[in-house]
């Protein structure tokens, strides 16, 4: 029962919170990056979206039960991405919602789920952009669940509980995406005199500040999504060999020692 | 504490985290991230000019937010529904 509310109101929470405020963009806006950096940061990409289809198809092929639970990290993706939350500079922002896929179907899977995200609000609503799209995948669909999955890691390799280990990834790769496209701005506008670390400055204040309270947002929420999966979901998550990690472990060595 | 009054409990705290700027900024605009950007890119760079126009553009702010919520719309209902029936499959197992 009191499961079933909670699941309603992330529905609830989700709506409201969209509706609140009229629309803004937060990643790099089509056009605003020169030519060459534009190209630059697709060639950059390429590899890590053959690398995503490749990963997807094999996570598909071995374990088709699984597809859902893409759908999922995907979907979840989607709606974090339309969430503009206002944030303590007196500005809007959006989480990236790219945590729990990476937590769950490694980093490269979702270099594709994010990169759909991306084309769909560059096509539909002028948010980001198709010149862009390379710069802004690279930023939101390959650094933020690579931060993303390598912190989940370590953490649960230093015994950190599951939710502190879900909450440090979601959150900080969340940040570290906007740190990027700080980064890439900077690269491409340095400023005059001061260069590429005065303006990285500059974005920084503007993009990352924004960003940290809806970064601890996302952590928190993916942490919420993570306790319904392991609580109905525990096949999958062994599938995905996330939960009891140890004890699977523990049970192949059992077997070695039984032969 | 049970799991879903541990989940509501940080429900509450993320409500808190997106409600307390408007009261911290009472006259604030609240204006996109990525606005300020461009206003910082101009003051860099006063000669840049986006050298690609979007493709298509949400005529009014209605048409933008409406497809913003239809997105969101249709992302939570595929995360909901996801969690509803693995719940259900769940309770099937254990009866």
């Amino acid at each position: 029962m009191f499961r079933r509310t909670s699941i309603i109101f992330i529905f609830f929470l989700l709506a409201m919170v969209m509706l609140n405020r009229p629309a803004y963009a937060m990643h790099i806006a089509e056009g605003f990056l020169p030519f060459n950096w534009a190209a630059a940061w697709f060639i950059v990409v390429l590899p890590f979206w053959f690398w995503g289809l490749r990963s997807i198809r094999q996570t598909v092929k071995s374990n088709p039960g699984l597809k859902m639970l893409l759908g999922l990290a995907g979907a979840y993706a989607f709606v974090l991405s339309a969430l503009k939350i206002p944030s303590v500079t007196g500005s809007c922002s959006h989480p990236t919602g790219v945590g729990l896929g990476a937590i769950l179907f490694g980093p490269a899977a979702m270099s594709i789920l994010g990169g759909i995200v991306l084309l769909f609000q560059a096509l539909l609503l002028a948010h980001g952009g198709l010149s862009t799209l390379g710069a802004n995948t690279f930023s939101m669909a390959v650094v933020g669940p690579f931060v993303a999955y390598s912190l989940y890691r370590l953490v649960r390799r230093l015994n950190g509980s599951m939710p502190v280990a879900v909450f440090l990834a979601a959150t900080l790769g969340d940040l570290m995406t906007y740190v990027t496209t700080s980064l890439q701005l900077a690269l491409a506008f340095p400023a005059q005199p001061g260069g590429v670390l005065a303006s990285m400055l500059k974005f920084i204040g503007i993009f990352a500040v924004t960003q940290l309270p809806l970064a601890v947002s996302e952590g928190i929420l993916t942490v919420i999504v993570f306790n319904l999966l392991a609580a109905y979901n525990k096949n999958e998550l062994q599938e995905l060999s996330i939960l009891d990690n140890k004890s699977l472990a523990m049970g192949d060595r059992k077997l070695e020692v039984c032969k | 504490m049970s799991n879903a009054q541990k989940n509501l409990f940080l429900l509450l705290i993320v409500m808190l985290l997106a409600a307390a700027p408007l009261f911290m900024h009472r006259s604030g605009e609240f204006a996109g991230a990525d606005d300020q950007a461009e206003e910082a890119i101009s003051q860099i760079r006063p000669d840049y000019e986006p050298w690609f126009k979007p493709v298509w553009e949400p005529p009014s702010g209605e048409v933008e937010s409406f497809l913003f919520a239809a997105q969101a719309a249709i992302g939570s209902g595929i995360v909901c529904y996801y969690l509803g029936y693995s719940k259900g499959k769940k309770q099937q197992e254990q009866k």
